[in-house]
């Protein structure tokens, strides 16, 4: 396949930016978008040039490193997929394709298509967890059963891999999806309880300071989300947060 | 060669009460004194994350260190299975016996029975401690855990997030190291890099690291360091670890005196989607739970297995009769559950003798079809459907297979661009994890004092062979339960030591030598790229220190491998500057002690003239083709010393003792 890559330089976060065009040709539709990324670095580098620089990690899916809006969309044209599961398989010989970093003044760009989404672990520390010591002396582990239908609905909440496609596909750059995932898990469960008001107000608190912003519910975000968490999560935040402050 | 002895430090008494008495004599610091000691973490997966959180919560100041850009990306949250616990909730007789015997039979009896008893103890306690965090595991209708089995045992002791658990497990880690570095407790340093560990009067005091958005080179000084950096798997260029997964913070530790222990025992993991072509850049594990259900095969005759190959015949067209179940058919009482070890070579084995079935010869099927059946008709048998038909019990062993394992019938069918519900998954082993690794004694320090390593970045607990769903046991039992504890025994010596100064002439010295290296670099000016080197030792590796090695190709190895290596520092080609980020120039290093590793991996693979687990010398093996050990001569764990060269590297060696466990040639018949 021959395209034509569009793709977002930017030297640093000062830097303006750009899109500088780089034509690619004898790709094969069985490599993933980062090898086709690869391969074109290969060439800038033996050409003397800079390579693209963008984040990536494990491969499959999973450690929600890479990043990359491609044509638009967050992680491409596909649903339930990172980018660096988007096959080259997905475009057509000719393709055009424009590749920019995540969008959000929370994610300032640290070049090209990189960006920093420190703001996100900020969010958890701020109470994204339950308070337990790791000493091991806990209950048994099956001293609180948990039906079955809850368990899976804070997994399904849990698998958030926190890449931000969400944040870059909202045209507010909200985090509301990512937050409330997270917010979700445990106040689904039987262990998030103690903390469960005390976590949603400062984890929204921080959410605010970082400069994400509002949710307008038009549901992008979990359309694009390459883990389908679900909006519903949303729901659930903004009902608990409405009742911490109420009862706080 | 002139072989010296190496004291482990295993506490005397019976094996099951050594740990707890153990951890009752040594030496304690009490909380005031923690806040006076400060602590390193290199790396923020299972075993560092659990470990960071740990000993700041005892009162420790701890500052942790990731290349990433976030503590909660390492390469632990790809692992997908499950992970192991003695708690027999299935009531299958399983105990904290079984589950050490289990480890070490499974390890092939390379491993130290005190330390693999010690983690059978505290996986119990792992359990307890993540169900408590809020970790999402997966549970029956009646609300209480569910289990599932592994290869290489005969119990369920398998706990799981669907194929996520990784990733479950290291997000509740990660959720209690945040906890503290809210409370100020860790200092974390993300796209940070060890480059080196720094050493004053004898004892490890610090690292040197390089910010990696900026290009600073830093000094960072502690009373103890621990690495918990993971493995070296992609030393093979092509492996089932992360881009970013490296040894350099091992390899820098055992240039500083750190020995490295059975550098050549990898482990080839049996079920990875195959090779596509030559643009490949990782190779994508597919959980061994599939085996569970799976039933692996290669047509019988050659014929057919021609057919499949040129896309004449396809899979389902093949009779019942003429497909070869080799698992099931080699070893009857394991079958598809064999360990990881036996089933790669027997896959390897099959296509070698021309039964492959892609357009490489190297794959073999992964059928799920038997499985559909059989938990369909189990379906309509609890929906109390009369009479389904075989149409309709197979609609409903689907929904059953793709609630079980749906998100990794989805990552093969993104990948390879083929439905596993409709035609049969093509599989073929791969790189996966390294059972080798920094020495360690029981209190996991390395022969460097201060400095310990943690996780899959030591040696002491897989010997030959990890079983299934033990790596991420073991990360967290050294991370929350081991490390946190048996540290102290060296920390009590620092109270009174004060602050470590990071201007000694020591860490001026250490990042000099860190500068110079990558000006080396940076100023080389050659024609080829990093991966271009990195791919070429990759299939050194994988050709001639993979799945079966022999002396000839091991010797030749490393003749290939100082050649190109030379050739690295000669030609290699980095872009960019230094003082900005440069993933290209990150890499360049990393690929840099990849390139001495494998030559020692190879001095190792040669050195141990058996087969033992991963291990495989085609020299020795019995008649049927199973690996062959000479106990007599090699039960004990190799420990290289860096001399100056990877080539002069001095053996050291840790005898091995089997007193509570039968030594007997591994059989899965």
């Amino acid at each position: 396949m021959d395209l034509t890559l569009n793709i977002w330089r930017q030297k640093g976060p000062d830097d303006k930016g750009h899109i500088e065009k780089y034509p690619v040709s004898g790709v094969s539709p069985d490599m993933s978008f980062l090898e086709m990324m690869d391969m074109l670095n290969d060439r800038i580098i033996r050409e003397g040039g800079d390579p693209v620089a963008f984040d990536h990690d494990c491969r499959e899916g999973i450690c929600g490193m890479c990043s990359m809006f491609i044509n638009g969309q967050a992680h491409g044209p596909n649903r339930g997929v990172t980018t660096c599961q988007l096959h080259m398989r997905s475009f057509k010989d000719g393709d055009d394709i424009t590749i920019e970093p995540w969008r959000a003044a929370a994610f300032p760009v640290v070049k090209d298509l990189t960006v920093n989404r420190s703001a996100f672990d900020r969010i958890i520390q701020s109470g994204g967890y339950v308070s337990v010591n790791t000493s091991g002396e806990t209950l048994d582990a099956n001293a609180i059963p948990v039906p079955k239908p809850q368990a899976d609905e804070a997994f399904s909440a849990a698998t958030c891999i926190g890449c931000g496609a969400c944040v870059a596909s909202c045209k507010n750059a909200s985090a509301m999806l990512f937050v409330s995932a997270k917010v979700s898990q445990f106040a689904l469960l039987p262990q998030g309880q103690p903390e469960r008001a005390l976590r949603v107000k400062r984890m929204v608190e921080q959410m605010d300071e970082e400069g994400f912003g509002n949710c307008t519910n038009t549901g992008a975000c979990s359309v694009e989300c390459p883990k389908g968490i679900d909006l519903t999560n949303i729901a659930r935040m903004n009902r608990d947060f409405l009742k911490s402050s109420v009862d706080s | 060669m002139n072989i010296e002895m190496i004291d482990s430090k295993i506490p005397e008494g019976p094996l099951k009460d050594k740990w707890t008495s153990h951890k009752s004599k040594i030496n304690l610091v009490n909380p005031a004194n923690k806040r006076l000691i400060d602590v390193i973490m290199v790396g923020t997966g299972l075993a560092g994350s659990s470990a960071a959180a740990s000993l700041a919560e005892m009162g420790y100041n701890v500052k942790a260190f990731c290349f990433q850009d976030s503590p909660r990306r390492a390469h632990s949250i790809a692992a997908q299975g499950g992970i192991n616990a003695a708690k027999n909730y299935q009531n299958d007789g399983d105990s904290v016996y079984r589950l050490f015997y289990d480890t070490i039979k499974g390890g092939d009896y390379r491993s130290r029975e005190a330390n693999v008893h010690r983690l059978a103890e505290v996986s119990t306690s792992i359990i307890d401690q993540c169900v408590a965090q809020g970790v999402p595991f997966a549970r029956e209708y009646g609300g209480l855990l569910d289990n599932r089995s592994f290869g290489g045992v005969q119990v369920s002791r398998t706990f799981y997030a669907k194929g996520q658990t990784g990733q479950q497990l290291l997000l509740g880690a990660y959720s209690a190291l945040s906890r503290q570095i809210s409370k100020g407790k860790v200092e974390m340093c993300t796209r940070h890099e060890m480059m080196d560990v720094v050493m004053v009067d004898g004892k490890c005091r610090g690292i040197i690291a390089r910010n990696l958005v900026t290009g600073e080179l830093e000094r960072h000084a502690a009373h103890a360091v621990v690495l918990a950096s993971g493995g070296y798997g992609n030393v093979f260029f092509l492996s089932t670890n992360a881009m970013g997964s490296n040894v350099s913070a091992s390899w820098k530790a055992h240039k500083k005196g750190a020995f490295m222990a059975n550098p050549s025992f990898t482990q080839i993991h049996p079920t990875c989607i195959p090779v596509s072509g030559e643009h490949q850049s990782k190779l994508t594990l597919m959980s061994e739970s599939l085996r569970n259900d799976g039933r692996i095969w290669v047509p019988a005759k050659k014929d057919d297995a021609e057919g499949i190959r040129n896309g004449s015949i396809k899979a389902s067209e093949i009779a019942e009769d003429d497909r070869d179940y080799y698992l099931e058919r080699r070893y009857p009482a394991f079958g598809n559950l064999v360990p990881r070890d036996v089933a790669s070579r027997a896959a390897k084995e099959r296509c070698d003798a021309g039964f492959g079935v892609n357009e490489t010869g190297e794959a073999v099927f992964l059928d799920y079809a038997s499985a559909f059946e059989r938990y369909g008709k189990t379906e309509a048998s609890i929906r109390g459907l009369k009479s389904p038909s075989a149409a309709e019990i197979i609609v409903l062993g689907k929904q059953v297979v793709k609630a079980k394992y749906g998100n990794l019938f989805d990552m093969y069918k993104q990948i390879a661009a083929d439905d596993p519900y409709e035609t049969p998954m093509k599989i073929y082993p791969a790189v996966h994890y390294t059972m080798g690794g920094l020495w360690v004694d029981y209190n996991l320090m390395t022969s460097v004092p201060g400095l310990y390593a943690t996780g899959e970045a030591n040696f002491s607990d897989h010997g030959a062979n990890r079983l299934g769903a033990s790596a991420l046991m073991q990360g967290l039992a050294d991370g929350y339960f081991v490390l946190p504890y048996t540290i102290g025994d060296y920390l009590s010596n620092d109270i009174r030591t004060g602050e470590i100064s990071p201007d000694s002439p020591e860490f001026e010295l250490a990042e000099k030598e860190v500068k110079e290296r990558i000006d080396a670099l940076m100023n080389n000016n050659g024609t080829r790229t990093v991966d271009d080197f990195h791919r070429r030792l990759g299939r050194i590796m994988w050709n001639k220190c993979g799945m079966s090695r022999n002396a000839e190709d091991l010797k030749s190895a490393i003749e290939e491998i100082r050649v190109l290596r030379q050739e690295f520092w000669a030609d290699v080609r980095v872009p960019g500057a230094i003082d900005e980020f440069n993933p290209e120039l990150d890499k360049a290093m990393r690929v840099s002690d990849f390139l001495e590793l494998g030559e020692l991996m190879c001095i190792d693979a040669l050195d141990r003239e058996e087969s033992c687990g991963g291990h495989f010398r085609e020299e020795h093996q019995t008649p049927e083709g199973e690996a062959l050990r000479h106990d007599e001569e090699f039960a004990f764990v190799s420990a290289w010393e860096f001399t100056g060269d990877p080539k002069e590297s001095r053996l050291h060696r840790e005898d091995l003792a089997f007193e509570n466990i039968e030594v007997k040639q591994r059989s899965y018949k």
